[in-house]
């Protein structure tokens, strides 16, 4: 199918450019950005004036809910979500049920991913069999299925023996792994400890559940020189640690989710269980650190943590509610609220969700790796065409996805997405 | 503009007469909270009965809980005496309805069982909506249901009506 | 951020759940007192019973068991004329995996106009009121650590009782403060009529440091904590704090903590001792002091049941 976006401004934060243009695309791939031969006929002409023209979001963090968890999310309603939020490839979460750790689930996986031919699905493997913290998985015949990497989702090996040879061993080959600073006893607690959750009566995260988690696994990147990958900060005292070690030269790369990046344990407020997250919410002074990390560099990529939940699991007294919140469909414009709100220019707004996740991503995309995040002719044609100042308001009822909790419910975000290009076909259009 | 002139301390003179012919001997004097009570105060006095007069309050029994809830300020019962076996002469400002009345004598009969109940009160203004009866008012009217009629207790113990026409 | 009403609170912001003491105006707290000394009068009557629920059915929930608690909201709603229904649920319902938002919806269904609830986990009265229909009260017997607003309020009406006037006391909470759904709301409360010196008095496992920003002095010195106190309030201590590593054993407590005739003897000579119940004897508590002038522990008990006869009718006359 051929397409032509017309006179959109097209934005590439990977290059830098930044104009009004045509993008001629066919077969899948962009054929010209600009100067589009007038030989060019295309099938299908999309009016792209007044809109921005961005790579496709790349998102890092999302469940899909499938295998086993299809009371809260089908990948067939997920992956509408995702290309509704304008999101053109995603990295989903191991802790399925069951968990991917076998190369046959993540096959099954891709397969059927790629048959509903919307958003590439980028699987992370398990890291130990069933995230038990015991018995690596096979991460070479994993890595030949697909997988970018390797996680243990919310599960924190206490264990340090065992996190060490799993390190060592996925060093070996070049593995990345990705882990959720969070030690395993002091990481109990159901909101952060502070003023707030004492006064509440909820039991309390310190700050140094992240902080000593974050030490131990610099500690043995150190010793194995493995590739990590640190998944949703939430502390200063956290950023702080991974801005020393960046600047010590350590192989990390970190994230940051857009709850984190917008909200603070206030925002509980009368024990509203759509605020029931993990990591949890922490106070004024690490949203503003993670904001200022963000902006910085510090923390590379922003995510939207995607984990829709059961109503059920949400009908519950706080400390007993299922932890996540529905987030694709909110990644654009809770990134351009935060773009807006620092006063940053919007392609660098945009980076955090186009180029530097697939920065994060590197090798493991194999050969997608040079055009994927960005916009190059010759690249694959993913791309995010969006109204920047058109505000909507976000009604739970109208999301695609199964999850309908957000914290963000009733709120008016900035930026619509009007139309979702994934390997050069329509995946989504709202004009 | 009030066209309504009640001298208060006129009609508390012809209520002091009044009670005095309804007395039995040994007969308590109970006032109802607001109006009332002050009544009872300086009637107990004035009659020369010695020791003090009870307070009833109908907040306990009101009909009307659902709709107005626990008022703040609506008095609370303090009868220094036993009830059982004696006579009571209820005093109160202005008898209207009848349900603070009805609510009143539920009240009482929480303490134990009277020999006899009587209602004496200041003014009368009709629209009784219970059989309620008072064996004495000083003055006896007709008066719109947009009228508020209420008893004033001044500085020096003296007695006005307060008198509030329209919602 | 969206603005949030306090669901305990009417438009008209009158009281219509008591979930917390926790955002109530000081006026709403006086009335509830003042209409509580009413109802002792009540109960010192011989007819102890009074119509204002009189046709309405009140629904016990315990999640948690208490049969202390549960017996004076009994004989409260019992005196209001109310039908009281216990439902014990931790042997029933729930066991069979029904959750909290079905046992609410069925027992609405049996036409409940007021939910007594005391839950394991902080905040799910919250959760069931936002829930239930609007004509139902909920009133917040203990959720988790967070709340226990009825004892917080017969606490305040005992210090009234005793002191008079809270704008010039010092008023010590001793113990397991932490874990406590009594400390919190005797210190909300504590605050908003006005008492000038809440001190919390613990070790800091138990006492932790951001207890300040609700507006108490921390103290990890019992001496320094109970020095002219005119109330001293002791908190139960549970025998889970020492298998969570936050305390030793109940005799290192008792030494540094537990209230002895000694220790009363650096607060007010007219100090009065309070404690929510039950009393663990010499553990935080000697019996000589439990027992003695200066305890006024079995009045509270007398005092509790005025108090929730006071919240119970002051909610249920108030519309949603």
């Amino acid at each position: 199918m051929k397409i032509l976006i017309k006179n959109g401004r097209v934005i590439d934060p990977a290059s830098g450019r930044d104009e009004t243009a045509d993008i001629a695309i066919a077969a899948g791939r962009i054929v010209s950005i600009g100067q589009v031969s007038p030989e060019f006929h295309a099938s299908r002409k999309i009016n792209a004036t007044g809109l921005i023209v961005a790579p496709g979001l790349v998102d890092l963090a999302v469940r899909l809910r499938e295998p086993g968890h299809e009371h809260e999310g089908m990948l067939e309603s997920e992956m509408a979500a995702a290309v509704a939020g304008g999101v053109t490839s995603l990295v989903c979460l191991p802790d399925t049920d069951p968990v991917l750790d076998e190369p046959g689930l993540v096959e099954m996986l891709k397969f059927r991913a790629r048959n509903l031919n919307q958003a590439h699905v980028y699987p992370l493997g398990a890291l130990t069999r069933k995230l038990e913290g015991e018995v690596l998985t096979e991460m070479a015949e994993l890595t030949e299925a697909g997988c970018v990497g390797f996680s243990q989702a919310e599960v924190p090996i206490n264990d340090t023996l065992v996190m060490h040879r799993a390190l060592q061993y996925a060093a070996t080959f070049g593995y990345t792994t990705w882990l959720r600073p969070q030690d395993g006893f002091l990481g109990n607690g159901v909101a952060a400890k502070g003023a707030l959750a004492t006064r509440m009566g909820l039991s309390g995260v310190p700050a140094i559940a992240e902080t000593i988690a974050l030490n131990t696994i610099f500690e043995l990147v150190r010793d194995t020189q493995a590739r990590v990958h640190l998944c949703r900060l939430s502390s200063a005292a956290g950023i702080e640690l991974v801005r020393r070690a960046k600047a010590e030269g350590l192989p990390i790369t970190c994230d940051v989710s857009v709850n984190h990046l917008h909200l603070t344990d206030v925002d509980i407020g009368y024990f509203n269980a759509a605020m029931r997250l993990t990591p949890p919410l922490r106070q004024q002074r690490d949203r503003d650190a993670i904001r200022a990390g963000l902006a910085d560099g510090t923390i590379d990529a922003l995510v939207s943590d995607h984990t829709p939940v059961d109503e059920d699991m949400k009908a519950l007294p706080f400390a007993e509610a299922e932890p996540g919140a529905t987030g694709l469909e909110l990644l654009l414009s809770l990134a351009l609220q935060w773009g807006e709100e620092s006063g940053l220019p919007i392609a660098q707004t945009l980076s955090k969700i186009t180029s530097a996740p697939v920065r994060v991503l590197g090798e493991s995309l194999g050969s997608l790796a040079s055009s994927a995040g960005k916009l190059v002719q010759g690249g694959v044609a993913d791309l995010c065409i969006f109204a920047p100042d058109e505000r909507w308001a976000v009604q739970p009822g109208a999301l695609k996805s199964q999850g309908k909790h957000t914290p963000f419910a009733g709120y008016e975000l900035p930026g619509k997405v009007k139309c979702t290009v994934v390997s050069g076909h329509v995946a989504h259009e709202a004009f | 503009m009030s066209t309504l002139h009640l001298d208060a301390e006129a009609l508390y003179r012809d209520l002091v007469g009044g009670v005095r012919g309804l007395l039995q001997p040994d007969a308590l004097l109970v006032g109802i909270w607001s109006g009332g009570a002050w009544l009872a105060e300086r009637l107990q006095q004035d009659l020369k009965l010695g020791g003090e007069p009870g307070v009833i309050s109908s907040a306990l029994h009101r009909d009307d809980f659902d709709k107005r809830g626990m008022s703040a300020g609506s008095g609370q019962t303090r009868l220094p005496f036993e009830i059982e076996g004696r006579h009571v002469v209820l005093i109160d400002d202005v008898l209207y309805t009848g349900r603070t009345t009805r609510a009143v004598i539920n009240e009482l009969f929480d303490f134990g069982r009277p020999a006899s109940v009587t209602l004496a009160v200041l003014v009368d203004r009709g629209g009784r909506e219970l059989p309620i009866h008072p064996a004495y008012s000083a003055a006896r009217m007709t008066l719109p249901a947009e009228c508020r009629l209420s008893l004033a207790r001044g500085d020096a113990g003296r007695f006005s009506f307060n008198i509030k026409e329209g919602e | 951020m969206l603005s949030r009403r306090n669901p305990q609170l009417n438009k008209n912001g009158e009281l219509i759940h008591l979930l917390s003491i926790e955002g109530l105006p000081r006026a709403v707290l006086h009335q509830i007192l003042d209409t509580a000394g009413t109802f002792l009068s009540v109960n010192e009557r011989e007819v102890k019973k009074v119509p204002l629920l009189r046709g309405k059915s009140v629904f016990n929930l315990f999640f948690e068991n208490s049969t202390r608690t549960r017996t004076t909201f009994e004989i409260a709603a019992t005196r209001l004329s109310a039908d009281v229904i216990n439902l014990d649920i931790a042997r029933s319902s729930t066991a069979k995996g029904e959750s909290l938002l079905d046992t609410i919806a069925n027992l609405s269904a049996m036409h409940a106009d007021m939910f007594v609830v005391r839950h394991g986990e902080s905040g799910a009265p919250y959760l069931i009121a936002q829930h239930c229909a609007p004509h139902v009260h909920v009133v917040n017997a203990g959720d988790g650590r967070h709340a226990h607003p009825t004892q917080g309020l017969l606490d305040m009406y005992t210090i009234k009782h005793y002191k008079q006037d809270f704008t010039n006391l010092t008023v010590a909470i001793v113990g397991d403060i932490v874990h406590s759904r009594v400390a919190r709301s005797d210190i909300h409360a504590l605050t908003t009529l006005g008492v000038p010196e809440v001190r919390a008095v613990g070790p800091k496992t138990l006492v932790p440091g951001d207890l300040t920003d609700m507006g108490v002095r921390v103290c990890h010195d019992m001496a320094e904590g109970i020095r002219g106190a005119d109330v001293i309030i002791m908190l139960r201590l549970q025998n889970e704090r020492m298998s969570g590593a936050m305390l030793p054993s109940a005799g290192e407590f008792f030494k540094n903590y537990g209230l002895t005739q000694e220790k009363l003897a650096l607060a007010k000579p007219d100090a009065i001792v309070m404690h929510p119940g039950p009393i663990n004897r010499g553990v935080e508590i000697d019996s000589s002091v439990a027992d003695g002038r200066q305890s006024v522990i079995l009045p509270q008990v007398t005092f509790g049941i005025a108090v929730r006869m006071a919240v119970m009718s002051t909610i249920s006359g108030n519309n949603a």
